[in-house]
């Protein structure tokens, strides 16, 4: 093997698995709760594994996975106990109570730690937040050929194996429970009511999600863990409406942040001729943080600026089915096109109403062409049924009625397109006395 | 020990005498149940037979425990004592026919579910465990929307329908549970006449085909019209039975006490009723 | 004051001093301080806001290190981090705050993201930090756990100095900001200006929190304004109170913990103050009258054997002389137990065996439940508007919690009920 590709594979590749698994498994199981609102849960056992690991290890004496899983776990279910506890009998709200339950326990695991666990454990509270990324080192056989034998994926660190059994376990678990998890989130009383215990499937979700957190715990660090428990299912809700490719987009996004992360924290800084690398699970945070503005900010139908992009384009139509409707009437009454450009956001409505051939411009005053003059005609129209709806049907006075019609008129299906029209009314003229355009 | 571990289901231990002799085929009978909330009592001593093949309003004030009924029925909320069968026989021998429409609140609509998926919930208790959704399952899914009116629909995202068609999706999913009795909490509330015609069609529907529905209803007006049998309750059941009988001005002042103006409403509904 | 201090800190053994006393009294007010701004922040439901908040000072603490070194001035002097940190805690609120409206993402996972995201940017500047020739990130890491150990009195006089600002502000705006935590749309509709009292409480739990992460670290200060709230929560249901006990609660584990760790190796303080407000909270939880979960588990089952003894004396008075089977009257497992020892304890029954009877007395008492059950039932119909708020299943008779007088009438109508049933009978 050549001198790089050893040094990476031994150096870089262990932890780059063990942060892409741990991103992984986490978001997975982070759809279903910031589905359910409980996003906090899953930060609130993150923290609270912290006890159950320093127990299981004092009583264990040693640092077998097993213990450690076990005592994490209990002390996950029994955060979420206590949480449940306090909130209906104690009726604290929600967020106090698991405020209280999850910072007593990390206070107590940090102390344990602090006061003489910590040096067994070659645990600390520092690396209990970032995680031991950074030391995690693998020296499998150096000669040529060696990575295509199982027998040297064998020896890769504990921490990365741990993750990937406990990845397959959490894959296994919601492709079986996809729908039973998917009825219990979005309506637990009918799951219920049809056999799918809403308790039991919760308590099996909080198990996995206090596994994930015991294994991605010791590698990446508590912090890394929220992060992508929340920020993958988070930006994968906003570019999708369908719950599965929700999920298979948070782990494709997981993975990108994992990986990207990485990368970006073991070699960026040398690249910036800083003297060292920086943190690798802050890095893969950050970049999780990242995606999730972007998509935020960008997602093509939930996103702010496509939201924003859409209210503007709304009420440019407005501005301009209003001007043509204005020319129309003016037509109507034989009156003198006023110059209606006295505003910028005028001139780009009068703009752009050009521009689809509705409007002309004699001697700078504007003037509807045949095109713009079918189209004012529709919105008139309209304007004037439901003028005279609201007058006929809901009893309102004739004087009171502009303002509301002004808002209806540019009513459309939003699959057709077409205008909303209200039934024709009795009389062949709108309240005002003015005559309804046909169609 | 939680009170709310108590199964008095499992226990015909407190049957009390005096009991009333149920028959094995009322598809709903409730006794004795009470439901408290520290110690303020819900529901309190509440005894209720349904009768069959009917559609069964229950009607009164707010707080009066209706939606509270329906849930420790189904043991959605615990019970502290009282007795619930199903066609004489508990609720987890039973669970599978018995169909349960929540309040359209009770649910975020911005799930990222299709109307479709919504619908073929109501057919999990049928395809069990850790199996997936069929394709036959997904046949029978579209043609209860196509029933409750909404054909075409079936990849919409639930938050891009209208109030209305939220509540027919409901309805189709409880018509995809193919239930023989029906819990529905409040199904007209807040929806259009479109729908509203829609979901009394398809109760009729129901009724023809020997089914029994148990609604929450808000509208007074509507009961003589669309139902067979009312249950008036104010935490204790009021009155039951069939709605020419029950449903008079008397028995609704003495469920909802001095309100004048629903009285005025409900006698005016009840003398419509007796005129057509 | 700080002589008293002294003696206690001297009477625990420990090193104490001036500086200690001074620390101590600064921590102190501070617990008091949140105590008091945690009240109004729970009962505005904005308890978690501030762990969004405190973990994303991180990366401000870290910026203004970097910037305050850079310009050649101690990057560890609690005057330059604190502004920093306060920077970024603010904007991370008010992304969150972007996020929960502009966004579909819902509030919990707006501050979970917020708090990691900034977190984790916090933790990448810090190991950059540690990475300069001229790093010395020592001040730095006391901030994430807590040291009170290296504070000096000035630091502690700083803590003081805003906890009582803080203290002030909220004695002063008391009336306001319990209107608005109650009920923000009547506060709006009688001019109480919501917005500004909103931002008065952020910026309130703003500077407890900050000016905290010296004593407790940032990753525990939110349990300074969560804990010792819903402690006095569980014991009051009276604003005034409830701010007061925040406020002792909050000012005890604040000492206990400096104390323990000022006396104990290897004991940072944030831990030891959390550890200390849980064990307040956790007295309080066992303990409390109404809230506590003791009192309320007991309760739920004390009001089940209750209605299943009711249901007992109805079902035995149908022939009150006959010994039944225990089984049938009562349902088996520890309601029905408790059940029993009630019906045994107020002698109204006898139990032979498995077999049950009442006793004169409880047919006695049978014969009055049954007629108590007609009085609650008559009441709900004749006043079904304010009936059900009054209903009590536990009061022993009705005019507990009913006007003697409406009770006295339901009686005289039950009479007549009564004697027309007969009258009727009597003509059959």
């Amino acid at each position: 093997m050549n001198e790089g590709v050893y040094g990476f594979v031994s150096i870089d590749l262990p932890p780059l698995l063990a942060g892409t698994l741990a991103c992984v498994t986490c978001a997975i199981l982070g759809n279903y709760l910031v589905l359910r609102r409980m996003s906090l849960m899953g930060d609130a056992i993150s923290h609270s594994v912290l006890p159950g690991l320093v127990i299981a290890f004092m009583l264990s004496g040693s640092r077998d996975p097993l213990p450690m899983f076990v005592g994490a776990t209990i002390a996950g279910l029994f955060t979420v106990g206590l949480v449940e506890l306090l909130r209906r009998y104690a009726r604290v709200e929600p967020g106090a109570a698991m405020g209280v339950v999850f910072s007593v326990m990390f206070a107590m695991g940090v102390l344990l730690l602090e006061r003489g666990a910590g040096r067994q454990v070659d645990l600390d509270a520092d690396c209990v937040l970032n995680g031991v990324m950074e030391t995690m080192i693998w020296f499998p056989p150096e000669e040529a050929g060696s990575l295509a034998r199982w027998s040297t994926w064998v020896s890769l660190p504990r921490q990365v194996w741990t993750l990937g059994v406990v990845l397959l376990v959490v894959l296994a678990a919601v492709g079986m429970l996809f729908k039973e998890l998917r009825i219990v989130a979005f309506d637990p009383g009918l799951a219920t009511s049809q056999g799918f215990h809403a308790g039991l499937l919760n308590t099996l979700l909080m198990v996995l999600v206090a596994c994930a957190t015991v294994a991605s715990f010791e590698a990446v660090g508590s912090i890394l863990v929220i992060a992508m428990l929340i920020c993958p299912a988070a930006s994968a809700r906003m570019l999708t409406d369908r719950l599965w490719v929700q999920v298979v987009l948070s782990v494709v996004l997981a993975a990108a942040a994992g990986i990207t992360g990485y990368l970006l924290g073991a070699y960026a800084p040398t690249l910036l001729g800083l003297p060292a690398a920086v943190s690798a699970s802050g890095m893969i945070t950050v970049v999780a943080g990242v995606i999730m503005l972007l998509s935020v900010l960008f997602a093509p139908s939930h996103g702010t600026v496509a939201r924003r992009f859409r209210r503007v384009r709304m009420s440019l139509r407005v501005a301009r089915e209003d001007l043509l409707a204005s020319l129309y009437r003016a037509e109507e009454s034989g009156a003198a096109a006023r110059a209606v450009a006295s505003r910028p956001v005028d001139a780009i409505v009068l703009r752009r109403a050009i521009a689809r051939g509705q409007v002309r411009l004699a001697n700078g005053v504007p003037a509807l062409t045949d095109r713009g003059r079918d189209v004012a005609r529709g919105i008139v129209r309209s304007h004037r049924l439901w003028e005279s709806y609201l007058v006929e049907r809901g009893g309102l006075a004739p004087d009171h009625v502009h303002g509301t019609a002004m808002r209806l008129e540019h009513l459309t299906d939003s699959a057709s397109g077409a205008r909303f029209e209200p039934p024709q009314p009795d009389s062949p003229t709108d309240p005002h006395a003015r005559p309804i355009p046909p169609r | 020990m939680n009170a709310s571990r108590i199964r008095p289901d499992a226990h015909p231990a407190s049957m009390l005498a005096g009991r009333p002799e149920h028959s094995a085929d009322s598809p709903l009978s409730v006794h004795a149940m009470t439901v408290a909330y520290q110690r303020k009592p819900v529901l309190w001593d509440v005894d209720y037979d349904a009768p069959r093949d009917a559609l069964v309003a229950i009607v009164g004030p707010n707080g009066a425990g209706k939606s509270t009924f329906i849930r420790a029925c189904l043991g959605l909320v615990p019970r502290v004592s009282g007795v619930v069968e199903f066609w004489g026989r508990p609720l987890r021998e039973v669970r599978r026919r018995i169909g349960y429409v929540p309040q359209r609140e009770a649910v975020d609509w911005d799930f990222p579910v299709s109307a479709l998926d919504v619908v073929c919930m109501g057919r999990y208790a049928r395809i069990g465990w850790m199996r997936p959704v069929s394709r036959a399952d997904r046949d029978a899914g579209a043609a209860c929307l196509d029933r409750v009116g909404l054909r075409g629909f079936e990849h919409r995202q639930i938050s891009q329908l209208s109030g209305g068609q939220q509540q027919r999706v409901f309805l189709a999913r409880a018509l995809a549970q193919e239930s023989d009795l029906y819990f529905m909490d409040e199904p007209f509330a807040g929806v259009d006449a479109a729908t509203e015609r829609a979901i009394v069609d398809v109760l009729r529907e129901l009724r023809a085909s020997g089914r029994t529905v148990i609604c929450v209803h808000h509208d007074l007006q509507t009961v003589p019209r669309y139902f067979d049998a009312v249950m008036l309750m104010n935490m204790r059941v009021v009155a039951s039975g069939p709605v020419g009988t029950v449903f008079t001005p008397e028995n609704l002042q003495r469920t909802y006490g001095g309100r004048l103006t629903l009285l005025a409403e409900a006698s005016e509904a009840v003398a419509r009723a007796e005129r057509g | 004051m700080m002589a008293v201090l002294a003696a206690i800190l001297d009477s625990f053994g420990g090193r104490a001093g001036h500086n200690t006393a001074v620390v101590l009294a600064g921590t102190m007010l501070l617990g008091v301080a949140a105590g008091v701004v945690g009240v109004f922040a729970m009962l505005r439901r904005r308890s978690l806001m501030a762990d969004a908040l405190s973990h994303a000072t991180l990366p401000g603490i870290c910026l203004a290190f970097l910037l305050a070194t850079a310009v050649g001035s101690d990057g560890r002097s609690l005057a330059v981090l604190l502004p920093g940190a306060a920077a970024t805690g603010v904007a991370g609120l008010l992304i969150v705050n972007w996020l929960t409206r502009a966004t579909r993402i819902s509030e919990d996972a707006a501050i979970g993201a917020v708090l990691s995201v900034f977190f984790g940017v916090g933790v990448v500047l810090l190991s950059v930090i540690q990475a300069l020739p001229t790093g010395n990130q020592g001040g730095l890491k006391g901030l994430l756990f807590g040291q009170t150990a290296t504070m000096h009195a000035a630091d502690a006089m700083l803590l003081g100095v805003v906890a009582i600002a803080s203290i002030i502000a909220v004695t002063l705006a008391f009336k306001q900001l319990g209107l608005v935590a109650f009920n923000d749309e009547f506060a709006s509709a009688i001019g109480v200006p919501v917005r500004a009292i909103d931002l008065l409480l952020m910026s309130l739990v703003v500077m407890v929190t900050v000016s905290g992460l010296v004593a407790v670290g940032l990753v525990l200060v939110v349990a300074m304004l969560i804990i010792p709230a819903a402690a006095a929560r569980l014991w009051t249901d009276r604003l005034r109170t409830m701010a007061v006990l925040a406020a002792v609660f909050g000012g005890t584990a604040s000492c206990l913990g400096v104390l323990a760790s000022s006396r104990l190796d290897r004991t940072p303080t944030g831990p030891s103050i959390v550890l200390a407000a849980g064990c307040i909270f956790l007295l309080g939880m066992i303990g409390a009258p109404r809230r506590g979960v003791v009192a309320g588990l007991g309760r739920q089952a004390l009001v089940a054997a209750r209605v299943h003894a009711d249901h007992a004396l109805r079902s035995l008075l149908a022939s009150p002389q006959d010994p039944r089977p225990i089984g049938v009257v009562l349902p088996p497992g520890l309601i029905g137990r408790l059940a029993r020892a009630r019906l045994r304890r107020l002698g109204l029954v006898r139990v032979n065996g498995s077999m049950i009877v009442l006793t004169p007395e409880g047919e006695a008492e049978a014969r009055l439940a049954e007629r108590r059950r007609r009085l609650w039932e008559r009441y709900l119909v004749t006043h079904a508007e304010v009936a059900p708020s009054h209903v009590d299943i536990s009061a022993d008779a009705i005019e507990h919690v009913v006007d003697p007088e409406i009770v006295a009438r339901l009686e005289a109508e039950l009479a007549a009920d009564d004697a027309r049933r007969v009258r009727g009978g009597a003509d059959a």
